[in-house]
């Protein structure tokens, strides 16, 4: 394959709150071998030898599992390719004389930082609602106390799989964080270990994620099609069930005697 | 948090009222449609069959407080809902949709005009208010040619003096226009339905991939069917298949 | 000169742990929360650390330079971990674990570290399942095991081809609940950039907010470095891009001897570098020389032409030819290394020639392209989304890299720097692989350390503490140290030269590759001794670093941690030129026996060398912990 140039259209932001536009950068004489994030580090190095200041974005592992990368490239979160993140997208992708626009996530829960990095903490802090099993190191049982079938241990670990890069919230019209809280929801609503926790854990996560501003599911699954795990998008409906269901049981079920004043 | 702030306060809460609604209005929708389609059969099947559900006083009253809630829930879960959505959404650049399908992108346009038709159609058959000249109560009565039976029982016998539903239809379609708007509205309810009758069983967590194909081709199927035999009744109307009683087409010509 | 006291318990080797648990000091439950613990990184090591000792009641704060802590590179290990529960019945045990961690660190550990942690490494996965990670199973429910190199039972647990993703996720799962319930500060996007010593004992921490610029002071009782690896000294690896030393570069500065740094671990099997851009290097499972079969044309002129066009007889399957035992199974030093001497034949193909083919047309001969599929189809798949080229027609290329660093920050038996409160955890500490680390075993060590080893051990310190005595941070030590970072951050600000930080990393990892990577020698080091600090004055006039140090600069950012390469690069060299030997991951040229394979000195080398700074421009002072072996023999690797 032969080399080519491209028209980079990259939304630049001082920093949280300020104004932002597309500023159009040329990319020339690119090897199509080049991964997208290789081709903006060769952009930046010949802003900072210009003098100008180079394209802030949010990589760290390059290999599709951190999360970290999240470019929306022509529109779309990661890029033309379904099932890779943004630096699994490749310069072989794209057709010589492109303008490739390069915007970063926008929807309000994910604030810009700068340029095309965005603060993606509101999904560590659904996290903290209930996103974990409560185990204390040292009280756990034997590995092997409790079996797991495999085909449940292998739906729970196709949920598990999420990378947190919050392109479902990105790709999705109503900036929905429930493909991301449905993984993490059936992962441990999967596993026995996760069932003393599962009501609680579904309520709170759904809560939170709604206190935090992520707006609601309308079933278009725009989400699991922008997800480089592909994590499908029956989790969200295994996450409504739970939650309808937890619901309904935290309404009918009667109350264990607490101490006053607990 | 109660049961109701779960229910009526979350995200996932409000789309199970949507989708539990939305079941309730099928439910009608469907059943209203099978119900008019005996306009094919005989001018005495739909007065009878009208007559009928007017007679059932107390109950055709709490069927229709039950309908207005179920509307009403369901639009302002649906207002509510876009309303949050496009808060968190925010300012879009360069947008593009991978796969959403057609129907879905439009289901509030298509819900909107579907409230407007409603509105209209309540006007024009329920309430006179609209198209008056050819209001029911503004025809000249009907009298049974013969029983009308629900469930095998007499529900309205022969010789009872009824409004002339069945001309009121006809006539109000054959202005052209009100032809056209219904079929567009019954069109976009059918739009509405086609992502909406598949959504609401994710919405309560009873699709996945084995069976969603399947899914999609019976809804697809329904859909289709709900529209032809809403399209049936205009349709025959202006081809000139269905006519109004002499006595009622002879009254409006005065 | 450092005190080095490994503190290893008295008694018989497997009893060490149990006993020490029995006699180390306590802190009572309603004193731990009087105590500060600062815990920088949240991998494996520093995750499970943090929600442990917040557990237990101590107060933690959690520093990390991701935006989250879900994203350290933990997350990227794939294959497994290993631990000694002999579910398959095949005679598996903790001192056999011990033995096989301690003969693949090729007799370079410390034999009590190494049972400490084969010990915990059964509670590990008991943790791990009742957190809700996804382990493979087998039909009846229970976990199910593979087999990984340098071990003949099969003791590695894994979650397909994401252990580490998994495992990372359990332990972010329990730092999470300790966040939610106030037991554990975060701050992420926090880059420590300098340790606090007050009175000869770590009492904090300087962080710089990468987001605002702002720098701020923690103190605490304790600190907790549990930073990763360094192998990105060498700018390409299989590291994520964010991996970095600074924080144990700046403590090792601040008095933490450095052990071992030369202990570098390359991974045979990667994908090959396309040109200058390249950013990262790819990792492809070892799994795959189980059937795929390594050769290049035994003619250098042949190595342009298509693979498929050479016929049989002129090619060269070089690993079965040297190793007939073992072939394309040989361990990964070895794979590595003869990969190396033949592209430097000039043998090796692909554009740069620096590459060998990973042949699967035999395999898809005897198997059928489907069975081949079905066993490595996601890593083919990876191969072409990078490569754009089908391995089921073409031979896959492959090339060594740089994957894991055993050496670090000299602890103890504790897991204590020779820095009393300083403690290290995971793979910044040089603790348990000595010269080479098997497959699966850091992600056990990670969580060894975290879970089990540090809640324990840091109270013995801390009883010893008076939580009123914890120092203020206005005292002096901390005014020093925010001036240092302070001093550090404007200064490469100031500079404003020609050449961008990312071409002195580039140049770094030339250098380090060429003179200090797969195979060494003393001619070649010494050469890197005098490159190393030239470009780090070239860096220090010419280094251009756009932009200002109160917003997200990321410039600055790797400015900061490639200043620091250019020092541990350095370090590197001259810990490989001390060490007259070849051992694990450290192969010097003039010592190997005639088949090629390393030759150890047991006589002069057997210990750790564990360098000491002793300020900038001066010669660090290189002091030596002897290893005793009272249990092991030390014998030499036989692979043929
Ligand atoms: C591709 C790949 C595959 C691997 N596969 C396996 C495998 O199959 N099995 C196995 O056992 N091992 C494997 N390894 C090795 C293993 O993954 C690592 O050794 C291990 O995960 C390191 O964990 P850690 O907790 O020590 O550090 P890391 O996971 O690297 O975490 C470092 C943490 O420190 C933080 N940090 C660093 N510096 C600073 C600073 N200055 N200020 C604030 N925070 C800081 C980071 O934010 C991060 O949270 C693999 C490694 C690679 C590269
Ligand atoms: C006869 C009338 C109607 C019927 C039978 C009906 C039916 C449905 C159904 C079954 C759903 C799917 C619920 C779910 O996804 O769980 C739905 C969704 C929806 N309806 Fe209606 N609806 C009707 C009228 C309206 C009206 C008048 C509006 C006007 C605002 C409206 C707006 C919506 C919207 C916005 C959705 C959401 C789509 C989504 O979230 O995916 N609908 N409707
Ligand atoms: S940089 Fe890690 S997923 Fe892309």
């Amino acid at each position: 394959m032969k080399n080519i140039s491209v028209t980079l259209r990259v939304w630049r932001q001082a920093g949280p709150g300020q104004p932002g536009r597309f500023v159009d950068y040329p990319a020339r004489d690119l090897n199509p071998a080049m991964s997208f994030l290789e081709m903006l580090d060769v952009v930046n190095d010949e802003l900072t030898l210009k003098g100008e200041e180079p394209i802030a974005f949010a990589h760290d592992c390059r290999e599709g599992i951190c999360g970290t990368c999240s470019l929306v490239i022509n529109g779309k979160p990661h890029g033309p390719r379904q099932g890779v993140a943004s630096c699994q997208t490749y310069v072989r992708s794209f057709e010589d004389g492109q303008v490739i626009t390069v915007e970063p996530y926008r929807l309000r829960p994910f604030p810009v930082v700068k340029d095309l990095v965005t603060d993606r903490s509101a999904f560590d802090k659904i996290q903290q609602a209930g996103g974990f099993i409560t185990v204390r190191a040292g009280s756990a049982p034997n590995a092997n106390a409790i079996p797991v079938p495999k085909d449940d241990a292998e739906l729970a670990m196709d949920a598990a799989q999420c990378i947190g890069c919050g392109a479902c919230a990105a790709a999705c019209k109503n900036a929905s964080a429930m493909l991301f809280v449905a993984a993490r929801v059936s992962h441990l609503g999967l596993m026995p270990q996760g069932q003393a926790e599962r009501d609680r854990r579904v309520l709170a996560m759904v809560q939170t994620a709604d206190g935090l501003g992520f707006g609601s599911c309308t079933n278009q699954y725009e989400c699991s099609a922008a997800c480089p795990k592909l994590i499908s998008h029956d989790f969200i409906a295994r996450l409504n069930r739970d939650f309808i269901k937890a619901s309904f049981k935290a309404a009918f079920r009667s109350e264990p005697n607490r101490v006053v004043g607990d | 948090m109660t049961f109701l702030q779960h229910i009526f306060c979350t995200t996932i809460g409000r789309k199970f009222l949507m989708a539990v609604t939305g079941i309730v209005l099928i439910g009608f929708v469907v059943a209203h449609l099978v119900g008019n389609l005996q306009v094919f059969e005989s001018p005495d099947r739909l007065n009878g069959y009208a007559h009928f559900l007017s007679s059932l006083g107390p109950v055709l009253w709490i069927e229709r407080a039950g309908l207005l809630l179920c509307t009403v829930i369901h639009i302002w879960a649906a207002v509510v809902l876009t309303l949050e959505s496009r808060r968190a959404r925010g300012e879009q650049h360069d947008r593009t949709w991978i796969q959403a399908t057609l129907a879905s992108r439009y289901m509030r346009s298509t819900g909107f005009v579907v409230l407007a038709f409603i509105v209209y159609h309540l006007a024009q058959f329920t309430l006179g208010a609209a198209q008056a000249a050819t209001y029911k109560e503004n025809l000249p009565r009907y009298t049974m040619a013969g029983d009308y039976h629900v469930l095998g029982l007499t529900a309205v016998r022969e010789g009872t003096v009824v409004p002339d539903v069945y001309s009121m239809v006809i006539l109000g379609f054959q202005n052209t226009a009100v032809a056209v708007f219904y079929i567009v509205a019954v069109g976009l309810l059918a739009l509405h339905l086609l992502h909406g009758a598949e959504s609401l069983f994710q919405t309560l967590g009873w699709r996945n991939r084995r069976w969603s194909r399947g899914l999609r081709a019976v809804v697809t199927i329904a859909c289709a069917a709900y529209f032809i035999g809403n399209l049936a009744i205009p349709g025959a109307v202006i081809a000139g298949i269905l006519n109004p009683l002499p006595a009622a087409a002879a009254s409006l010509r005065k | 000169m450092a005190q080095l006291d490994s503190r290893i318990p008295p008694g018989p080797l497997a009893d060490k742990w149990r006993n020490h648990l029995a006699s180390m000091r306590l802190v009572n439950p309603a004193n731990k929360r009087k105590y500060e613990v600062i815990v920088v990184g949240a991998g494996l090591a520093g995750a499970s650390a943090a929600a442990t000792l917040a557990e237990l009641g101590y107060r933690v704060k959690s520093f990390v330079f991701h935006d989250s802590p879900r994203r350290a590179h933990s997350i990227a290990a794939q294959g497994g971990i290993n631990a000694a529960k002999n579910f398959q019945n095949d005679g598996d045990s903790v001192h056999r674990l011990f033995y096989d961690t301690v003969k693949g660190g090729d007799y370079r550990s410390r034999e009590a570290n190494v049972q400490q942690l084969a010990e915990v490494s059964v509670n590990i996965i008991d943790q791990c399942v009742a957190l809700g990670v996804p382990f493979a199973r087998e039909y009846g429910g229970l976990l199910a095991n593979r087999s990984f190199g340098g071990a003949q039972v099969s003791r590695t647990f894994y979650a397909r081809g994401q252990t580490g993703q998994q495992l990372l996720l359990g332990a972010y799962s329990s730092l999470s609940r300790m966040i939610g319930s106030g037991g554990v500060q975060l701050f992420t996007q926090s880059e420590m950039l300098d340790l606090v010593v007050v009175d000869g004992h770590a009492k904090g921490i300087i962080v710089r907010d990468l987001v605002t610029g702002a720098i701020t002071r923690h103190a605490a009782d304790a600190v907790i470095l549990a930073t990763g690896g360094y192998g990105n000294v060498f700018n390409l690896s299989t590291y994520a891009r964010g991996s970095n030393a600074t924080a144990i570069w700046r403590a090792y500065r601040r008095g933490a001897c450095f052990a071992n740094p030369c202990y570098t671990q390359i991974h045979p099997t990667c994908i090959p570098v396309t040109g200058d851009y390249q950013s990262k290097l790819t990792l492809m499972s070892e799994s795959l020389r189980n059937d795929g079969r390594i050769w290049v044309p035994k003619k250098a002129e042949d190595r342009r032409k298509a693979p498929g066009s050479i016929p049989e007889a002129d090619r060269d399957y070089y690993l079965e030819r040297m190793y007939p035992a073992f072939g394309n199974l040989c361990p990964r030093d070895i794979a590595s290394r003869a990969a190396k001497r033949v592209c430097d034949e000039g043998r090796g193909v692909g554009e740069s020639g620096l590459g060998v083919y990973l042949d699967f047309a035999e395999a898809i001969g005897r198997l059928g392209e489907n069975a081949v599929r079905e066993r490595y189809g996601n890593l083919f798949d990876i191969y072409h989304e990078i490569t754009n080229e089908n391995a089921y027609h073409v031979p896959m290329r492959i090339f060594p890299a740089v994957h894991y660093t055993m050496g670090g920050l000299w602890v103890d038996y504790n897991l204590m720097s020779n820095v009393p409160g300083l403690f290290v955890l995971g793979e910044a500490n040089f603790s348990d692989h000595g010269a080479n680390r098997l497959g699966a075993s850091a992600l056990m060590q990670g969580l060894a350390d975290g879970y089990f080893v540090i809640p324990n051990t840091i109270g013995d310190y801390l009883a010893g503490q008076k939580p009123s005595a914890r120092p203020s941070t206005d005292s002096a030590e901390f005014r020093q140290a925010e001036d240092n970072v302070r001093g550090i951050t404007s200064r490469l600000l100031g500079i404003k030269g020609r050449e961008p930080v990312s071409h002195f990393h580039k140049r770094l990892g030339h250098i380090l590759w060429q003179y200090c990577g797969m195979a060494r020698n003393k001619a070649g080091l010494e050469k890197a001794l005098q490159e190393i600090p030239a470009l780090r004055e070239e860096f220090w006039s010419n280094v251009l670093v756009p932009g200002s140090g109160d917003t997200l600069n990321q410039s600055l950012e790797r400015a900061g941690r490639v200043a620091d390469f250019l020092e541990l690069g350095e370090l590197l060299c001259r810990d490989a030129l001390v060490r007259e030997e070849s051992c694990g991951g450290h192969f010097r040229e003039e010592h190997e026996y005639p088949d090629g394979e390393g030759k150890r000195d047991d006589v002069n080398m057997a210990h750790v060398a564990a360098w000491e700074f002793q300020g900038d421009g001066k010669v660090p002072l290189r002091n030596v912990e002897p290893l005793a072996y009272e249990f092991v023999k030390m014998s030499v690797r036989n692979y043929k």
